[in-house]
């Protein structure tokens, strides 16, 4: 059996699963140091479902914690960044464009030394042992824990930054090293941002990582425990200790992904419906579409893999007016007050909620306070938030044609219709806990990126082939069972203006967890 | 009036460049950081204007070349452009005065505002496109008789390399195995010009008109529609003038070719409740758009597919089904569209059968 945990902002969720059936679900606040709002949630899972600690096998944990903390700039340490790549970049050094606020909280100096790589795999220069010495003298100096180290097209080549990290380890053990080539894609400032956010939050993930360790001892799990990752697949704990930046977007992951296992669906949009907002996102091949612009994440642009998501103003809270031009929902929501302003709460606000009591989908509240609307008004709203719904969905949509609907979260109610363009509509048991599910079936994977000269249809053939094995053996180095890691992903870009047939490759493959589940 | 380019309207600048890069150009975000940097260290650039060049001015020209992909891992430096003009100011024996862009539209819009900060030069209000095209010799320096070569490029080393030829061509042909021995990424200056030759030869006021487009676009204190800002900014500048929305609706098709070297493709529009649909063909650049089988803008006049709720342009690499758009056209500048500029920018130039007919012949409800 294995508990999958989700902390959210507001709610801490936990699942017990067995195989493929869900034996129980609870929801219980999320408390400020998260591990005791884990404990509790866990312990009442375990009462509720009557279990002892010792038929766990795995518990897995999505965290909304590391995002939370960098973008309210809480519990950041100061990084020294190393860029490798001297003199090419020069122009550009590292922290450009951060917020001011964020760079003085984490801005612990820079340095850009010789080294680096060219598209075709050439050095730009050697790489300068001294000049990172020096930088390791004045990190010291500084009084810098963290180091971040990116080189240019590091994508293609890590040696130089491996080799940044051996002689760092060798001057300086008490320095940690967060390297570019294992967060980030092609994009060397996104690249680097990625690793100098990581370093930031490395001594806050050691802690988070003993938090989660001892709220597990102290209910007598014994068991191992994994960390949702922002594509939706799982890192040990080891893992998180040192990369807690892949923890970014994961609650939306989870939700797609437990959607995805919830239904059987692989190719689906998935609706989840909160209190203020809609986010809409799709599946395809059971795991979610990845957003193809880049992502700002507290005011700094990265390139993270995370999953394209859709938000509109449509929740339980939003505010239903009747204008001269017909009805109107949102995007303005009563939001928490709900429970204060909505009229079946005794309030004066005309909601979303009070649609759905009304047109009988609904039973919470007092529905004899929104008797007394006029059917009309109940049904051209009941209208309107379909077609609010049926525009997103057709926003989302990469093909002409219908395609299924799964409903997930709390205001799912607020839906009794099939919008336009979907073929069918599914709201399944346990849609509430979405996203705790999500992480209790993350799966291990593994991703290449970098760019292959394709001269002709052979050597497109071993670039392939290569960029396969590379993403397999990377997706059981992270802990994948080798018979079952997949290639869910493969997509080649030639490369404009360049000669011989230079081909970036994403390459990205999955497995199950490998452990030992008792039933 | 803009008058100089500060810290203040160096994105309005991203913006607009953006929209007059029509589909391409490259992305100015790296750009703009460089000049961010340039100007919070050297001061804001003061504007020329094209009627204030002097004949004894010498201009020259500041850009990067590259494949996008290395550009985003190599990023660039002011001072590599500079060992590209220095190169030329020695080899011409004459000295800057002045610095102006090749290609308003796009990434290269900024490198030399940049450039201009650093030298502490003036930067010349227009460039040798009005926007963007894929290619070198597709200037009004070249049309209106102005030499290519010599041309410089450098790299981050201190290497450069200075190409003497016959035509701007050949000038191309020759520099782009040599950048990508220098690694696909390098700063370039060409078509170095007496002023006399650059008050002929540039497409004027594009500068300032890219400033106030992306003013308009960012505008959030007005409460009219982004989309509808940015067709008066248009219709107030001198040469985008025959400006109008030439379809709305929603992508519903999308066909992209890479494997010749340029992004080639089609975009289908259809229209949200009826059966209209636009066709846009691009090669890098958007090419033509036509609605319902019917001619509507056409190559030099510039077609930019704009975000329906934003107006921010949405370059050819990021176009996506389902995204809500707006079709804008407008007028290319008069250097771009005589006979003698269509044998070099015109239909025929992309490979396109359709002969040049200017936006205003073909869209009825122009203001």
């Amino acid at each position: 059996m294995r508990i999958g945990v989700d902390v959210g902002g507001t709610n801490t969720d936990a699942v017990l699963l067995s195989g493929k059936t869900v034996l129980g679900a609870v929801k219980r606040p999320t408390s400020e140091d998260v591990s005791s709002g884990i404990c509790e949630a866990i312990s009442a899972l375990i009462s509720d479902c009557d279990i002892t600690p010792d038929a766990i096998d795995a518990v897995m944990i999505g965290t909304t914690h590391f995002t939370n903390a960098f973008v309210q700039r809480r519990d950041l340490v100061p990084v020294y960044a190393i860029r490798i790549g001297f003199p090419a970049s020069r122009g550009i050094p590292p922290f450009s464009s951060w917020p001011d606020d964020l760079k003085a909280a984490i801005e612990g100096g820079s340095a850009m030394v010789p080294g680096g790589f060219e598209f075709d795999g050439r050095e730009i220069s050697p790489f300068d042992e001294d000049a990172v010495a020096d930088c390791v003298q004045d990190a010291r100096s500084k009084g810098i824990t963290q180091i971040a180290v990116s080189c240019i097209f590091s994508q293609l080549n890590a040696a130089h930054e491996q080799r940044a990290a051996e002689l760092i380890g060798k001057l300086a053990p008490e320095l940690e090293v967060s390297l570019s080539s294992e967060l980030g894609r092609v994009g060397l400032l996104e690249r680097e941002n990625a690793a100098i956010m990581n370093a930031s939050l490395r001594p806050l993930a050691l802690k988070i990582a003993a938090a989660f360790r001892s709220a597990l001892a102290d209910l007598g799990i014994i068991a191992p425990f994994f960390v949702s990752q922002n594509d939706g697949t799982l890192m040990g704990a080891d893992h998180m200790q040192r990369y807690p930046v892949l923890t970014f977007a994961a609650g939306p992951t989870n939700s797609l992904r437990g959607a995805a296992w919830l239904t059987g669906a692989d190719d689906a949009i998935v609706v989840d419906i909160g209190g203020t907002t809609s986010d809409i996102g799709v599946l395809v091949s059971s795991f979610p579409r990845q957003s193809t612009v880049h992502v700002d994440v507290g005011g700094v642009r990265t390139n993270f893999r995370m999953p394209d998501i859709l938000s509109i103003g449509l929740g339980g809270g939003s505010v239903v007016r009747a204008g001269e031009k017909g009805i109107s929902v949102g995007p303005d929501s009563v939001g928490f007050r709900l429970r204060s302003e909505a009229l079946i709460f005794g309030g004066h606000t005309l909601t979303a909620s009070d649609i759905a009591v009304a047109s009988g989908h609904a039973e919470f509240g007092d529905a004899s306070m929104v008797s007394g609307l006029s059917s009309d008004l109940v049904c051209n709203a009941r209208a309107a938030i379909t077609s609010l719904l049926a525009d997103a969905i057709d926003r989302m949509k990469t093909a002409p044609g219908d395609i299924p609907m799964i409903l997930v979260g709390g205001g799912s109610v607020l839906v009794s219709e099939k919008p336009n363009g979907v073929s069918k509509m599914m709201c399944p048991d346990h849609a509430g806990v979405a996203n705790a599910i999500g992480a209790a079936i993350g799966q291990v994977s593994g991703e290449v990126d970098r760019i292959y000269s394709l001269v002709d249809a052979e050597s497109r053939e071993a670039a392939l082939k290569d960029a396969k094995a590379q993403a397999i053996a990377q997706a059981v180095a992270a802990g994948a069972s080798e018979g079952t890691v997949e290639v869910v992903n493969i997509e080649t870009v030639p490369l404009q203006y360049l000669p011989g047939g230079a081909t970036r490759i994403v390459c990205r493959a999955v497995g199950d967890l490998a452990m030992k589940e008792s039933e | 009036m803009v008058r100089h380019i500060t810290l203040d309207n160096i994105e309005h600048l991203a913006i607009g460049s953006s929209f007059l890069g029509t589909g391409g150009g490259g992305d100015p975000y790296l750009g703009s950081i460089m000049c961010r940097e340039a100007i919070a260290r050297h001061g804001p650039v003061p504007i020329l204007s094209v009627e204030d060049i002097r004949d004894e001015d010498n201009i020259f020209i500041a850009a990067a070349l590259g494949a996008p992909t290395v550009m985003i891992e190599k990023l660039f430096s002011i001072e590599d452009q500079h060992r590209a003009v220095e190169a030329l100011e020695r080899y011409l024996g004459r000295e800057a005065t002045a610095v102006i862009s090749a290609e308003i539209g796009g990434c290269n819009s900024m490198m030399p505002v940049a450039y201009a900060a650093m030298r502490g030069l003036p930067i010349i209000d227009g460039d040798g496109m009005g926007r963007a095209f894929p290619a070198l010799q597709m200037t009004s320096f070249n049309i209106e008789g102005v030499a290519c070569a010599p041309l410089t490029i450098a790299d981050e080393h201190g290497n450069s390399a200075l190409f003497q030829t016959t035509t701007g061509l050949k000038a191309e042909e020759l520099s782009r195995p040599v950048a990508a021995a220098m690694g696909a990424s390098v700063c370039m200056s060409c078509y170095a010009m007496t002023g006399v030759e650059a008050r002929r030869a540039t497409v004027a006021k594009t500068l300032s008109g890219a400033i106030k487009i992306g003013e308009a676009i960012a505008d959030t204190s007005s409460t009219s529609h982004p989309v509808d800002r940015l067709v008066a900014a248009l219709r107030a500048h001198e040469y985008y003038s025959d400006a109008a929305v030439l379809f709305k609706g929603k992508i519903t098709g999308l066909e992209r070719d890479t494997t010749k070297g340029w992004v080639f493709g089609n975009c289908t529009i259809s229209e949200m409740n009826g059966p209209s649909k636009a066709e846009l063909k691009f090669q890098n650049e958007n090419l033509l758009v036509t609605v319902d089988g019917e001619l509507r803008c056409i190559v030099p006049d510039l077609v930019t597919i704009v975000d329906a709720e934003t107006a921010h342009a949405i370059p050819t690499e990021r176009l996506a089904f389902g995204q809500r758009v707006a079709v804008v056209g407008c007028s290319a500048p008069p250097i771009l569209t005589t006979q003698r500029a269509l044998d070099v920018v015109g239909p025929k130039c992309f490979g396109l059968t359709q002969d040049y007919a200017p936006i205003a012949t073909l869209i009825k409800d122009l203001a």
